[in-house]
This record gives structure tokens, C-alpha cells and sequence, in this order.
């Protein structure tokens, strides 16, 4: 068996171990279903993210109704209509008199599927001017779930690929600085330190402001997937740098060499795929991290600006705290981001464990 | 020993060069500058912007900008601050204080806890507390932190025993030593709460982890065959071992604090390094901005370096090498 | 004719593996009189160190006594509370490991883990302790040990350690001491003052010992009796020049052999 037969199959044998744990699977449906409804937004939200109607600012998660004059009938919700009691606080009043059936597939607010062709049907809806706000609705009559699903887009997103660009900056820069070693690696190592002595935060918003401030969505999406490869290849190369270091003395690597192979190629080839283990579980470990720190940028108005949607600008109308107390429905996006970043900690966990007899093959000289 | 710490500082300096070059080029990329708001106020003249201009070497070239201020640095004069309208030092150092007792709450409120919690853990292994303490520090560790912040300040709407945010009541300045002293500890109840959370849940378990790798030497062993009592072995012998790779996260953990803190600070209005540096990267205040972001950079070096030391102390291994 | 300091009767040690649990010593028998010295050989993994580590009831958790009697001084001491237990560690019965270095705690000093010996298990105070240490590192034969009390264990090379660690198990004056494998990890020349100095201290303190060991050579130099563990019970057992003369079990002439060449 070749050396990267035998690789597989024990990576083969430590993902089935993966399986066996319940929770970490139970997590990673979770994941699957959340990444999913976000590729489907559109078509799942009964509303786009910016339909607002402001006849339904903070309006209460909507009552669903299976019965009517004790006969079960089709699911069905009833019109509001807004009023301020006594107190001057917001009421939202029922009219039994304007009954709308939930209606399926149904047909909404325009869209486009994939980005190319427009469609309008969503899964759920009722007949206007009735509106459904399953998890009620913000400042300015947004349904909630709408943004919310639109906003996953975003927050579970910019974790990714954050993740996947820091991935491949910190396994070149490590691998390169431990096989070459000597002033190369002292160079690059002095500028990991840099790196990682900057208060994360701090850098986060310096890099931000960099750039002015009135950006297109698109460009701030992509200016903070940037700013957080920027913050989290460090660590990242200097594992795979020391992996690298004792992973160069060993047979194969002198063998290539011997053979001829460019140095990138041996490093690319020989050397990282080595790593790969360690840097999987890195990886899962880290994406938390991106989706909190986009969601602290977005909160703080630095990050997606409104219209657009993600957890953290959610979550900034919340800031203002008093409106909690009338309208705690507006905690829910940390509520998403809160399951999103346990079900990624106990994966990353559980893979940990599981790679752990891996890690310490790869990492022994020979 | 003190030649290790002297290697130490040698290798931080130009660490620090790094960070204040980094910052430097970040701000001026930035298209525009803090004055570019005020030329377009009609009543400045444009005669006035040149002058302040050339009174902050604005219109010099970069490298001459940047050792400018590097000269001034060893001045310890750090700039002026276009935004609040006096010397950087002054608003710094007021800010700096109250990170720094911002973080130095947490570290502690940190430590006392999680420490205890790792032992109890690691000596009740497999038992209902270890499994409680385990799935509470996942959910610790999960928490968006900022979420809790809210969280916890609206609740603190609520129940009127605790500020919502801030340093000082407005009163403050009419309060006794102990009132003051009181008033304080009030305020910085729900930040440092906040920020310790997932310290606390990621500590607890790296000590459990340590302690329970500890509890399987050789040496430990030895100690229970000599027939010293066990809380002995535990918590001398093996806490004493244990706590060991915990120093070395120290430094680390100082840093992840500075940063957690930063975004705490400007949610409970906690006027510290990190609220100023949001202020001051909005408002293009460029000498506020590489203040605050070196300061960020030695607090950091300092927390390592007296991680290092830590360890060298606690560690005669390494004292001796 | 009194009773044998140390009788263990049908000692029966499990195993745990991920596999199922397996036999590691069924019904052992082993005697040790006063003030004599009991070599236990085996080959490694034999599940010697098991037994010695079951006198004291400090068997990891992946091992558990199952079955039998380990009675001492006339007491059945695998049924005794933990707290009687433990005052007999250190104090009537002591242990030398192997490997002196990870015997030791590496953040205090020699001096300091005496002085834990000395004061959980005798009365005297603080200055009569001292000046025990100091006495009990020079009986061990190392130099200047005001100086090594207040070393710490990387600090001292492999024979001082060594000499250390024995310093240490007789401070409270043992009536056994369990030997497990106390001169594997050293050169010969150090293993012949070490076995110079377990000669001594049996001579001026008539102390038992179980010395557990693989190595022929030492149990020659230093066993009164030789008992020879082989798929977990004793196959053979009596005094050391006979038995070396005339091995019965065909395990011991292995043995024998080995040591002859």
C-alpha cells in the first residue's frame, strides 16, 4: 500500500469514528439545515428582506389558528390592526372578521433563483393585506424570519470562506518557513508574532477603517472576509510551520528532492497534505470565530449595512435596550448565532478527539 | 533570570516597530483624512487647514510623517488628537487605566473561578458535576459575548440593582472613598461578568485537561505511596504541576481579553482603550488611532512577557536551564 | 517461629483492556520474613510491578484485585479503611521506583519532599527534621547534603537520585520496602553502590524488601530468596543459590542460562 493509501483509509477510519458520536452528528444536521435554509432563503421566507410595512412595526410573533368555532379548519391567521393603550404602548388587535388561510407555495415577492432566473414562488404566504410574521417584526414591520433566513446567508457564509482563505495563507507561509528554515523562516515567523500580538479587535476595526466607510454591501462583504484572513492565518502557520520542520526529514521528502522535484512542489505535494488533519480541525474550530467577529462588526454598524441583512445588524436594533422589553422577539438572531457557534465548537471537539492518534503520528519524527 | 527577561523586551522591540508601521499604513491608506470633514465646513478657511496641516506634517511625505512620530514617541509625546482636541497622551492614559482595570477584573474573576472548577472537575471525573461543569463551559465558551451583554444590561434595566453601563453614576464625585469604591465595582459587575464568561468556560476545562494528565505521573504516584493524605497529593503535588501549562496561556489569554474587552467597552460604555480606538477610527483621527493600537500592542507584550516570567518562577526547570 | 512480615495468599489481579477483561496474576502465594530480602523476577509485562503496587493498594485503575489475602504484620490489609491504609505507606511500608526522576515531585526540592516524610508520618519537629534529612542523605552515601536538600531533582545526576529516593523510603524507619526495578535505569558501577547500599541498610535496619526485578545479576548480589513469576503465578520459589544453582521450572533455567552467559 502506498504511503497516501494507508493516509486515507486511517482518515477513513477516524471519520467513522466521527460518526459514532451522536451529538457531533446531531450538530452537524443542524449545520446542514441552517446552511441549507440560507441557500433557500428566498424561497423559504414568506417575504424579501426589505418588505416593510410599517403598519406592523414590532408586531408580535403572529398567532396561528388550527380551529375555528371548535371545527378544525385550514391553518389560518387573523388581519391586525394597531393601536397604543392606555399607556401609550403598542397593541396589536386581532379581527376575527379578516381571516387569511396560510397558503403553500405561494406566490411573492420576486426574487431571483441561483441569481439568474426570476421566480416568485415562496413556501408559505398569505393573501395581502394580511401579513404573517411567524417570529414578529422589527422597527420597521420586516418579518423576522425573512431576515433572518436572509441574513444567515451572511453570517454562516463569511465563515467559510474567511476560513478557507486564511486555510491556505497560513498552510503556505508555515510550510514554506519550515522547510526552508533559516532566515526565511525567522522573517516570516517575526510577522506571525506581529500578527498575533495585535489585539484582534483592534486590528479588525483599523483594517475597516481603512477603507471609507460608505461601501457597497458586496464590497464590505468582501473587505471583511479579508480583514479576518488577514487576523487568522497566523496561528495557523506557525502549527504547520513546526509540523513542517520535522515533517522535511523524512524519507519521501529526501527521496523527492532526489528526484528532482521543485521545492514548491515538494512542500505542496509532500508536505502539506500531512497537515491537513490538524488544519481541518483548525479550520472547524475557527469559523466561531469569524461568524462572531463579523456579526460584533456588523452590530456596531461597521460591517453589512442596512437594508441587507446578517445576525449582527439584527441583533443591533437590540442594543437599544428598552425595546427588548416590549419586543424580545428582536434576540432571536443571537439566538441563531449562539446554536450556530455550539454546534461548530462540538464538531470542532469531537473531530479534536478524533483526529488526536492521527495528529500524533503525524507529528513524530520517524 | 534576568537575562531572560532582557532577551525578552530585546525581542519584543521590534515587534513593536512592526505594529506601529502596520498601523501607520493602514491609516494611510485611507482615502481622506480627519480634516477632509472640515473642509467642508464653509466657515474654516482653507488658509486654516493648510496651517493645521502643516503644523501635523500632514502634507509631508509618508516616511517623514512616520518619523516624525516616532521621534515624537520617544518623547513619549504620542500626537494631538484632531477629535477631542488635546494632546493623545491625555486621553489615553485616562482610557488606558480603565481597560486595564476593565481586564484586570476579568483575569482575576477568571482564575478564581475557573481554577476551582477545573479541580473539582478533573477530581469528580465521569461523575454528574463533571458532566454538568462540562456542558455548561461549552455553553460558555459559545455564548456570543456581546448577545450576553445585552442580555445581562437588560435585565439590569429590569431589576435597578445594577448601572446600565458606564464607569461612574453621576453622583459620583459627592461619594465617600468605600461609596466610590462600591459605585465601581457596581459598574464594572456586568462587563467583567461578560468578558470572564468565556474565559472561565475555556480555562475550566484546559485545567481539568492538565489536571488530570498531571494526576497520572509517575510522581504523583509516588507521593500517595509515601501516605501523604490525598487532598495533599492533589492540591499541592499535582495543582502545583498542573497549573504550570495554564501560565503559559496566560499571556494569550491577556490578549484575547484586550480584544474580548474592546467590544464589551463600547456595549456597556465603558470608557476604555477600545471604546476610544471605535471613536477615534471613525472620526479618521489618525494620532489617536496608532496610540491606541500600540498601546493594544505592549499590553499584549507586557501580558506575555509576565507570562514568561510567571513561568520561570513556577517552573525551576526552566529557571535553571 | 513468627509469622512472615508480609504473606500474600491467592492474589488474583484483573486487567481492563477496550478488549475485555483479562487474568494478570491468578492466585499468587509469596511469603517475606523479617529483615529478608525477596526477589520477585519475571519477564516484562509479567504483571511483577502489579504486585507490588497491590501491597499498597495503589493499583491504577485499569487493574483491580479480584480475589485473595495480602497480610501484614498480622493484618489483612487489603480490607482495612483507606485511612489506615495510608498510614502505613511511607511509614511501615515504602516504595523505590525505577526511574527516580519521575519519582519525584520536579517543582520542590529534595529537602522539601523528605520533610513531607518525616512530618506526616513521625513527631518530631521542624529543626529534629532537619537535621534527620541531612543525617538519612549522608547513611545514603551522598556528599554534602545540606547543599542537595535544597536542589531540586533535575538537578542532581542519576546516582544521587537514586540514593535519594531511598533516603526518602527509609526516613520513617519501613519494616518493607518494595523495590521496583531500583537499578534498571543505572550504569553497572552505579548499580553495584546501589546494591552496596540495600545491603547496608538491611545489616544496620533490618529492613524487609521485595525487590522486583528482571535482572539476575542484582537478585544474585543481593536476594536471600527468589521467587519466579511466570504467566501469572509464582512457578518457583526458594532460596537463591539453590534455585540459581538448580533451576526446576523451565522458565527459570531460561532465566538461568541467560545470566550465565
Amino acid at each position: 500500500m502506498s504511503k497516501k493509501e494507508k493516509h486515507l483509509s486511517q482518515f477513513q477510519l477516524a471519520m467513522r469514528q466521527f460518526g459514532r458520536n451522536r451529538l457531533a452528528i446531531f450538530c452537524f444536521w443542524i449545520l446542514v439545515i441552517l446552511y441549507l435554509s440560507a441557500a433557500f432563503a428566498d424561497f423559504l421566507s414568506p417575504y424579501s428582506y426589505n418588505n416593510e410595512d410599517r403598519n406592523y412595526s414590532y408586531c408580535p410573533p403572529t398567532k396561528i389558528h388550527f380551529f375555528e368555532n371548535r371545527k378544525p379548519v385550514r391553518p389560518h391567521i387573523y388581519g391586525t390592526h394597531l393601536t397604543f393603550n392606555e399607556i401609550h404602548k403598542r397593541v396589536y388587535v386581532a379581527e376575527i372578521k379578516r381571516r387569511h388561510d396560510i397558503k403553500f407555495f405561494v406566490k411573492g415577492d420576486e426574487y431571483r433563483l441561483l441569481g439568474f432566473f426570476p421566480a416568485r414562488l415562496h413556501l408559505f404566504g398569505v393573501d395581502a393585506p394580511g401579513r404573517i410574521h411567524l417570529l414578529g417584526a422589527d422597527s420597521r414591520g420586516r418579518d423576522l424570519l425573512s431576515r433572518i433566513l436572509f441574513g444567515a446567508r451572511v453570517s454562516l457564509s463569511i465563515g467559510v470562506a474567511g476560513v478557507f482563505i486564511s486555510f491556505i495563507f497560513g498552510l503556505l507561509v508555515g510550510g514554506v518557513a519550515g522547510y526552508y528554515g533559516g532566515t526565511t523562516d525567522n522573517i516570516l515567523m517575526r510577522l506571525c508574532e506581529m500578527f498575533m500580538m495585535v489585539p484582534g479587535f483592534y486590528l479588525m476595526l483599523a483594517l475597516r477603517a481603512a477603507f471609507p466607510p460608505d461601501l457597497n454591501s458586496l464590497q464590505v462583504y468582501f473587505l471583511i472576509v479579508v480583514i479576518f484572513s488577514f487576523i487568522g492565518w497566523a496561528s495557523l502557520a506557525r502549527v504547520v510551520r513546526g509540523m513542517s520542520i520535522s515533517l522535511k526529514e523524512r524519507e519521501y521528502v529526501l527521496a523527492a528532492k532526489a528526484v528532482g522535484l521543485s521545492d514548491f512542489a515538494i512542500i505542496t505535494r509532500h508536505i502539506l497534505p500531512h497537515t491537513v488533519s490538524y488544519s481541518i480541525v483548525a479550520m472547524a474550530m475557527s469559523i466561531p470565530g469569524y461568524i462572531l467577529g463579523e456579526s460584533a462588526l456588523s452590530l456596531l454598524g461597521l460591517g453589512i449595512q442596512d437594508p441587507y441583512a446578517s445576525w449582527g445588524n439584527l441583533l443591533s436594533e437590540a442594543m437599544g435596550i428598552v425595546y427588548i422589553k416590549f419586543a424580545p422577539w428582536i434576540l432571536l438572531p443571537g439566538l441563531f448565532i449562539f446554536v450556530t457557534v455550539i454546534c461548530f465548537n462540538v464538531i470542532g471537539d469531537a473531530l479534536r478527539d478524533v483526529m488526536d492518534p492521527l495528529l500524533k503520528m503525524e507529528g513524530k519524527a520517524p | 533570570m534576568l537575562r531572560y527577561i532582557i532577551r525578552r523586551i530585546l525581542v519584543a522591540i521590534p515587534l513593536l516597530f512592526g505594529i506601529s508601521l502596520l498601523t501607520f499604513v493602514l491609516i494611510q491608506i485611507t482615502p481622506g483624512n480627519f480634516f477632509d470633514s472640515l473642509k467642508l465646513d464653509p466657515q474654516i478657511s482653507a488658509d486654516t487647514i493648510s496651517r493645521y496641516e502643516k503644523l501635523y506634517h500632514l502634507d509631508r511625505p509618508l516616511l517623514e510623517q512616520y518619523f516624525h512620530w516616532l521621534r515624537n514617541l520617544l518623547k513619549f509625546d504620542f500626537g494631538y488628537s484632531f477629535f477631542y482636541n488635546c494632546p493623545v497622551s491625555q486621553v489615553i492614559s485616562g482610557r488606558l487605566y480603565n481597560t486595564f482595570i476593565l481586564s484586570l477584573a476579568s483575569l482575576l474573576l477568571t482564575w478564581l473561578v475557573a481554577i476551582p472548577l477545573g479541580v473539582w472537575a478533573a477530581v469528580n471525573r465521569g461523575r454528574g458535576i463533571d458532566k454538568i461543569l462540562s456542558f455548561l463551559s461549552f455553553a460558555g465558551l459559545s455564548v456570543p459575548s456581546f448577545f450576553l451583554a445585552i442580555i445581562l444590561l437588560y435585565f439590569a434595566s429590569e431589576g435597578k440593582i445594577l448601572p446600565l453601563g458606564g464607569m461612574q453614576s453621576i453622583n459620583y464625585d459627592g461619594l465617600t472613598q468605600t461609596e466610590k469604591m462600591v459605585d465601581l465595582l457596581r459598574h464594572l459587575a456586568i462587563p467583567t461578568i461578560v468578558i470572564s464568561v468565556g474565559s472561565i468556560a475555556a480555562l475550566q476545562r484546559i485545567m481539568r485537561g492538565s489536571m488530570l494528565e498531571t494526576l497520572r505521573q509517575q510522581y504523583v504516584l509516588a507521593a500517595r505511596a509515601r501516605g501523604l493524605p490525598e487532598h495533599r497529593v492533589v492540591y499541592v503535588h499535582t495543582l502545583r504541576n498542573a497549573i504550570n501549562p495554564l501560565v503559559t496561556i496566560f499571556g494569550y489569554h491577556f490578549s484575547d481579553l484586550l480584544s474580548g474587552a474592546a467590544l464589551i467597552e463600547i456595549i456597556c460604555s465603558w470608557p476604555g482603550l477600545g471604546s476610544v480606538m471605535l471613536t477615534a477610527v471613525r472620526a479618521k483621527d489618525l494620532y489617536l488611532v496608532m496610540a491606541s493600537m500600540l498601546m493594544g500592542g505592549i499590553l499584549l507584550l507586557l501580558g506575555n512577557l509576565l507570562a514568561d516570567i510567571l513561568l520561570a518562577w513556577v517552573d525551576p526547570r526552566i529557571r535553571y536551564e | 517461629m513468627t509469622n512472615p512480615l508480609l504473606r500474600i495468599e491467592n492474589l488474583t489481579i484483573d486487567i481492563y483492556s477496550p478488549d475485555g477483561v483479562k487474568e494478570l496474576i491468578r492466585g499468587l502465594h509469596l511469603n517475606i520474613e523479617e529483615s529478608k530480602i525477596v526477589a520477585l523476577v519475571g519477564s516484562s509485562g509479567s504483571g511483577k510491578t502489579s504486585i507490588g503496587l497491590s501491597i499498597l493498594r495503589l493499583l491504577p485503575a485499569a487493574m483491580a484485585i479480584r480475589e485473595g489475602k495480602i497480610i501484614f504484620a498480622d493484618e489483612d490489609i487489603l480490607n482495612v479503611p483507606l485511612e489506615k491504609m495510608r498510614s502505613l505507606r511511607g511509614r511501615d511500608i515504602a516504595m523505590v521506583f525505577q526511574e527516580p526522576l519521575s519519582a519525584f515531585n520536579p517543582v520542590f526540592t529534595i529537602g522539601c519532599q523528605m520533610n513531607e516524610v518525616l512530618k506526616f508520618h513521625t513527631a518530631l519537629s521542624w529543626r529534629q527534621r532537619k537535621g534527620k534529612i541531612l543525617e538519612l542523605l549522608d547513611s545514603v552515601g551522598i556528599p554534602e547534603p545540606g547543599r542537595i536538600a535544597g536542589q531540586y531533582p533535575h538537578q542532581l545526576s542519576g546516582g544521587m537520585r537514586q540514593r535519594a529516593m531511598i533516603a526518602q523510603a527509609i526516613a520513617a524507619n519501613p519494616r518493607l520496602i518494595i523495590a521496583d526495578e531500583p537499578t534498571s535505569n543505572l550504569d553497572v558501577t552505579l548499580q553495584a553502590h546501589i546494591i552496596e547500599l540495600f545491603q547496608k541498610i538491611r545489616k544496620e535496619l533490618n529492613i524487609a524488601m521485595l525487590l522486583i526485578t528482571h535482572d539476575l545479576g542484582v537478585v544474585n548480589a543481593l536476594a536471600d530468596e527468589i521467587a519466579v513469576l511466570s504467566d501469572g503465578r509464582i512457578v518457583e520459589w526458594g532460596p537463591t543459590q539453590g534455585i540459581l544453582k538448580d533451576p526446576r521450572h523451565p522458565f527459570t533455567t531460561e532465566l538461568v542460562n541467560s545470566l550465565v552467559t
